[in-house]
């Protein structure tokens, strides 16, 4: 027998048991096993279906306001004196944030299975609302699962939901955060197998997953690609995206993975420091473990409980990252920083006062890291960060901490 | 030399297949809701009538609980259980007891986290039976399933109502020890088990498998028990068993002097109603 050839493409995985070497998997309960291998077949079907990907194609345009811009930004550019940085403006799609492009992909899936009953987890409420927001639009139920706390601290995106007609459930178990919210999506789904679809909001969970929600959103990294070599005539030389669960980051970068030459950047969130015990950095600061129905990257203690993240974004509030990262962190091809807290709302600011652009305080993060490299590099070189949600929902949180900084007028 | 790992499990039942009888499991959670009370507690469950222990190992996350388990093994975590303290757990309870086979029932990363070689070695020596692990479904066999087997520890699987008749081989062909049929498309202790469902899932499952077939997730009285004895090979109850030791606590979470003893009662009546319900 031949021995296996190595891969030659970094963009084959998963492999058919949704495995990116050690990493992904299926580790759900049995009562889940069936819906999941339903959601595969289903899937597998969907992606060769034209008729799918013109349906896909068509709410791009038409609804969600695809391609989103890819903007120069000449005074941040001109501030940090270094490389060209570029803006992936998903923060102007519909609902103000990348969520919108997974959700759209799985509402369809859900319709085309014949399933009008949506379930989702949310943290910051984004992904809530665009799920929400897409169940309005083809007529679905939607039940979105929250953390009790997360409920208190985001009650815009709360209102949001329910004007749209989704019931929200606050969930009070375990720690009452996204973590436990997706617990609870779990078992809801368990107990309404037959009727309901689970719209999960990032690149984590049982396969298929993770690769069904990174084949929606790179849709990113594809009108980058197009978008720049129209702008530049050439590929950039840096990408750079935050990371939660890590979906923006890997519709980003995943059209990229073979380009060699582009250097990707993935920048976590390192809250009140990497050494602190209080961050959500799973790849810096975890190791790999189970949970959610993959093996991944997570933050847990000596006897593999998990523990607590912390980050100042709701948004990438997570013990946990999807397989692929951790796949792609442990190849080396991709590189892992974190950005603090603190880093994070200098960010936020001095992208508000040179650009006139409110980011959400996940891009934020990624925003802080291109500013300690960007003004070392070369004039000629090209940086992409993706600018993948919008402010608005964080001046409740942001607003008293920037005036204790002294970052206001 | 009395019999270990998934042999215990097999002369068990067929000791009560020679009693004309189903077993009854109990389900705890280690540690819930301090070590030594637990351990009372398991060390009792023997003489109270239970014919086979599921010991729960607490994990922060049960994804298939419904909060009363999730409850307890929070409780349990305060109170700072470990795997390494469920195995010497087990193996007290070992010490005084050599036929009562014992089952370690959680989630997968504690053990993951442990080191899959080093924890089957150690749950054997501590006098471990069988493994029920929850998100371990056929599809990730691997990683601990097959280990397991070949040493000789039972690895039990969950058949449940959306466990089709295409998907039923797949499910059956690692497990040994028995089968645990999940009585409800659910979490534990959500819904009631019932009892003629169970029945043609019992039959249908026998259709596939000489194994026995236990039922758990959804019994609450030794009635149900009963009814459920009747129709299979065993009847599993935990919610409700936790639920008592919730019940029995004091203002702050704390075991009183009723703790053990009314677990135990509970246990008891359970117990009369399956040894009722001979078959």
């Amino acid at each position: 027998m031949a021995a296996t050839a190595q891969p030659n493409s970094l963009r084959a995985g998963p492999d058919s048991d949704g495995h990116f070497g050690i990493f992904g998997g299926r580790y759900v309960a049995e009562t889940l096993m069936p819906l999941i291998l339903s959601v595969e077949q289903a899937y597998e079907a969907a992606k060769a279906d034209p008729e799918f990907q013109r349906l896909i194609a068509y709410y791009h345009t038409h609804y969600i306001g695809r391609p989103s811009p890819l903007y120069f930004a000449e005074r941040l550019t001109a501030h940090y004196g270094g490389a060209k940085l570029y803006f992936k403006r998903d923060e102007l799609n519909h609902t103000g944030a990348h969520k919108i492009n997974n959700v759209m992909g799985q509402a369809l899936l859900a319709r085309r299975m014949g399933k009008n009953r949506i379930i989702a987890e949310t943290g910051a409420g984004q992904h809530g609302v665009a799920t929400a927001t897409a169940c309005a639009l083809f007529g679905m139920e939607c039940e979105v699962f929250m953390g009790a706390e997360d409920v208190e601290r985001q009650k815009p995106n709360v209102d949001r939901m329910r004007l749209l007609g989704a019931k929200v459930h606050p969930v009070t178990s375990g720690s009452g955060t996204l973590k436990d919210a997706m617990n609870e999506a779990l078992r809801y789904w368990v107990s309404k197998a037959e009727t309901h679809f689970y719209i999960i909001g990032t690149v984590a969970g049982p396969h298929p997953y993770p690769a069904m929600v990174r084949d929606f959103q790179a849709i990113i990294g594809h009108e980058v690609k197009q978008q720049m070599m129209a702008a530049e005539g050439r590929l950039p030389d840096t990408l750079v995206a935050c990371i939660g669960g890590g979906s923006n980051a890997m519709g980003l970068f995943h059209p990229f993975l073979d380009d060699t030459q582009v250097e990707l950047i993935g920048v976590e969130a390192a809250g009140l420091g990497l050494d602190s015990g209080k961050h959500a950095a799973s790849l810096n600061g975890g190791r790999p473990g189970v949970l959610h129905g993959n093996r991944t990257y997570l933050l847990q203690d000596d006897d593999g409980q998990i523990t607590e993240a912390h980050s100042i974004s709701a948004g990438l509030d997570y013990p946990g990252i999807g397989p692929e990262h951790s796949w792609l962190y442990e190849l080396g091809r991709v590189k892992y920083v974190g950005a603090t807290d603190e880093e994070a709302l200098r960010a936020f600011a001095l992208c508000t006062r040179q650009e006139g652009i409110i980011p959400a305080l996940e891009p934020a993060h990624a925003l802080a890291h291109v500013g300690t490299f960007i003004g070392d590099r070369p004039k000629d070189q090209i940086v992409v960060m993706n600018l993948c949600g919008r402010g608005d929902k964080d001046m409740g949180a942001v607003m008293p901490k920037l005036e204790a900084m002294g970052l206001l007028s | 030399m009395p019999k270990a790992g998934v042999a215990r499990i097999d002369a068990r039942f067929q000791a009560l297949r020679a009693e004309g009888r189903a077993a009854l499991g109990i389900f705890i959670s280690a540690g819930d809701p301090d070590v030594d009370t637990s351990l009372a507690i398991l060390k009792g469950l023997p003489a109270a009538g239970a014919d086979m222990i599921e010991f729960g190992m607490p994990f922060t996350d049960p994804m298939a609980d419904g909060p009363a388990v999730q409850e307890s093994s929070q409780r349990a975590l305060k109170a700072g259980m470990t795997l390494a303290g469920v195995l010497e757990m087990v193996r007290a309870f070992r010490a005084g007891d050599q036929h009562t086979p014992l089952i370690l029932m959680g989630y997968y990363n504690p053990i993951y986290s442990y080191g899959v070689d080093r924890f089957v070695d150690d749950a054997l020596a501590s006098g471990v039976d069988g493994l029920i692990v929850v998100d371990l479904p056929p599809e990730e066999d691997r990683e601990l399933c097959l280990p397991a087997l070949s040493k000789g520890l039972g690895f039990i699987r969950l058949a449940t109502p959306t466990t089709d008749d295409v998907r039923l081989p797949a499910v059956l062909k690692n497990t040994a020890g028995f089968v645990y049929y999940v009585s409800i498309t659910g979490i534990t202790g959500t819904a009631e088990v019932p009892t003629d469902m169970v029945t043609r899932a019992v039959e249908r499952l026998k259709r596939h498998t000489d194994l026995p077939i236990c039922v758990g997730f959804g019994i609450t009285t030794p009635d149900q028990a009963a009814g459920v004895a009747r129709c299979s090979d065993g009847a599993i109850v935990g919610t409700a068993v936790v639920k008592t030791i919730k019940a029995s606590l004091d203002a702050h979470g704390r075991a009183t002097d009723a703790t053990v003893s009314d677990t135990l009662g509970f246990v008891r009546a359970l117990a009369d109603g399956v040894r009722g319900a001979r078959r």
